[in-house]
């Protein structure tokens, strides 16, 4: 794969009138946002084609950014609007920009019925195993003893696994990543993006200011050690009993199949019920 | 254009049927809900008729969910619309308060049951009053319309599609489980008899750079729906009028919400509809909305034999509402009555309305029945 430079990037992709983002230093919303319109520009899809969607966070705030159409919401809703959008123009393409308590706590339910569905669209999660906005509560992809605002002598909750959660309610692709598998990430955006249905690409991602900081992990580097560390790809965990997983989170591609999504299930719907009301020859 | 129930002719049908057919007369083209009583047949006729005619049906996980599909719906071109009833419009208000924010044309309907709660899901209230005006946070402005018949329930509904096209605004159909219910003769025109507005779309790049501006000076910027290269960006927070966020200034932020009033309030003569019935000469007035007014008609006439002068006048549009004209009818009539299926929600508009200009009682009733003529008549005669 080439690599244009991220100024070509940038020059092609973002609002100049809205830069610069709100995003911290350290944070790696931008790495994944780099990601998708890399994704994007190498696949040479249509910009006028796809529209943006998000609910509320700071991941959601990366629509605003991108010059493309885009829907910023409520907060966890993003996948119920977009159902909208894409059932009414099946022309567009969907990318979903969420964060992981927007996707998986107040969007939990519209997630797991997009998924259900086939809605077809794909999911950028940034987990960042916190609440970014709202200044670090924790989210429920927080691993048992980290702490947040709302938990500061460590996280006593079970924590979800989003990517596992998406192939159990029937995902068409899911993959999970950090932010410095860049190439892995890209590639998986692309996939993503050419599929029909419901496609996920998590993304571990460093959110230092509202979360290392409470977490003994000020900066990126830090976190991406971290990150480094409690990480293991799909072929090794395979071979790993259940103790020695424990703590740790799998990276890889976790689901990759082809069934129908929600856009063709319904034109065959409307075929039906013209036939069976006799409206078709 | 082939319809999937006869056009052009009348047909004896349930109020829940009747606005089914006018959306899709009207030219809603998706629809999405969730299953409660007493709306479900509403939802149960748009599943029925929307494939026939290529549009959109589809049960979501919830109400939330539902709204937000008809938003995302409208903003890729669809007219839409939602139906619920209390608990459901309750989910709604943050959504419903997202689509007053960003100029989203939706139809929402609220079939009223008796409530709090889930209360009685298969009586009729009309108790949702304050709720369809004020159920959302923030300070905002959207229109909400009351049908008393079946008729009604049809004729409001493609007017509910037009203004929501007109203004690029939410519109609330609020109706009851009476009507939702009952079966009523009703006329359903042919195509080309209804008037059906699409809202205005950029006719340039200039004016569609200005997605909330008011390149028109009537308050109501033209939509540029997504997909047609516009790039659009759409927020619920407080933005300016090329869509982007400012949300810390106070000016900005005025400016918007002011623009969103004006757009509705200056237009106030067009939206508001409201009928006399012998009011001219009246000494009482009674002011009623919805279901109630049909027992109200009744009331008047009787209290008429009886050689009291009572005239009514029913609001088919409840927000926004005529202040001033409430004030105008204090200042000529003696008192005014409202008898309404709650405990006291459009007697405070009425009440200020009056502005002290003549005495308002309310005619109280609730637990699920509609008031009969003489409990009006009897609160009148004393
Ligand atoms: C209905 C509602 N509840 C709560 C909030 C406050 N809120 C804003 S962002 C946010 C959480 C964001 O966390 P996440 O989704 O993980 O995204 P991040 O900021 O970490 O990217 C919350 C709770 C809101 N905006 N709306
Ligand atoms: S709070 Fe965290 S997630 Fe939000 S911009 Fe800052 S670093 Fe990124």
């Amino acid at each position: 794969m080439y690599l244009k430079s991220a100024y070509e990037i940038r020059d092609k992709y973002l609002r100049k009138d809205m830069l610069p983002t709100i995003f911290c230093p350290g944070c790696g919303i931008g790495s994944v946002l780099q990601f998708t319109l890399r994704a994007i520009d190498d696949l040479g899809l249509n910009q006028d084609e796809i529209v943006w969607v998000s609910g509320i966070g700071c991941s959601s705030r990366v629509p605003g950014f991108v010059n493309f159409d885009g829907l910023h919401t409520t907060h966890g809703r993003a996948l119920a609007f977009a159902t909208g959008i894409k059932l009414t123009n099946p022309d567009l393409k969907i990318i979903a920009f969420m964060g992981d308590g927007d996707a998986a706590a107040i969007g939990g339910n519209h997630f797991i019925h997009a998924i259900r569905r086939n809605l077809d669209v794909t999911v950028i999660l940034i987990n960042n195993f916190t609440y970014g906005m709202t200044g670090g509560q924790v989210a429920p992809t927080a691993l048992k003893g980290l702490r947040g605002t709302t938990a500061p002598y460590g996280q006593f909750e079970n924590p979800f696994d989003i990517a596992n959660l998406a192939v159990s309610a029937g995902a068409n692709y899911v993959a999970r990543w950090t932010v410095f598998n860049y190439l892995q990430g890209i590639n998986s955006i692309k996939k993503a993006l050419q599929k029909e249905g419901f496609t996920l690409v998590e993304f571990l991602s460093p959110c230092p200011i509202s979360f290392g900081r409470r977490n003994r992990m000020k900066t990126a580097p830090e976190l991406i050690r971290w990150y480094q560390k409690i990480t293991v790809p799909l072929a090794k965990a395979k071979k790993m009993s259940e103790e020695e997983l424990e703590g740790k989170i799998v990276i890889g591609e976790f689901a990759d199949r082809d069934r129908p999504g929600l856009v063709r299930e319904y034109q065959e719907y409307i075929k039906r019920a013209k036939k069976m009301m006799g409206w078709e020859q | 254009m082939r319809y999937p129930f006869p056009v052009g002719k009348s047909d004896f049908i349930q109020g829940d049927e009747a606005i089914a057919r006018a959306a899709i007369l009207a030219g809603c083209r998706f629809y999405a809900g969730y299953p409660i009583t007493p709306a479900s047949e509403i939802f149960e006729a748009m599943a029925l008729y929307m494939p026939l005619v290529d549009g959109v049906s589809i049960q979501m996980e919830d109400e939330i969910a539902s709204i937000a599909a008809i938003i995302g719906a409208s903003w890729a071109g669809a007219k839409a619309m939602t139906a619920t009833s209390g608990p459901g419009f309750s989910l709604m208000q943050e959504n419903l308060g997202y689509a007053v924010m960003t100029e989203t044309p939706i139809v929402v309907v609220d079939v009223q049951r008796g409530g709090p709660s889930t209360g009685q899901p298969t009586l009729p209230a009309q108790g949702d009053i304050m709720q369809s005006i004020w159920g959302t946070h923030g300070d905002h402005m959207l229109i909400v319309l009351s049908p008393s018949t079946v008729q009604e329930a049809f004729d409001f509904t493609i007017r509910a599609f037009n203004l929501a096209e007109k203004y690029r605004t939410p519109v609330v159909l609020l109706t009851d489980a009476e009507i939702a219910h009952m079966r009523e003769r009703v006329y359903i025109p042919k195509p080309e008899e209804i008037e059906t507005i699409y809202r205005k779309l950029p006719q340039n790049e200039e004016e569609a750079k200005l997605p909330f501006g008011d390149p028109h000076g009537d308050g109501v910027p033209p939509m540029p729906i997504f997909g047609k290269g516009y790039r659009t960006y759409v927020t619920g927070l407080t933005h300016d009028e090329y869509g982007h966020p400012k949300t810390v200034d106070a000016e900005i932020h005025e400016r918007l919400i002011k623009r969103i009033f004006r757009k509705i309030l200056d237009h106030k003569d067009e939206i508001i509809s409201r009928e006399e019935f012998m009011l001219e000469d009246a000494e009482i007035a009674i002011v009623t909305t919805g279901i109630v007014s049909r027992s109200a008609v009744r009331a008047v006439k009787i209290l008429r034999e009886k050689g009291i002068k009572a005239g009514l006048l029913k609001l088919n549009t409840i927000w926004p509402f005529d202040f001033e004209y409430i004030e105008e009818l204090a200042e000529r009539v003696r008192k005014i009555y409202v008898p309404e299926m709650n405990l006291g929600q459009l007697y405070h508009l009425v009440k200020e309305g009056a502005n002290g200009k003549a005495e308002v009682e309310l005619i109280a009733k609730i637990g699920g029945e509609v008031h009969t003529p003489m409990e009006i008549v009897e609160r009148v005669v004393g």
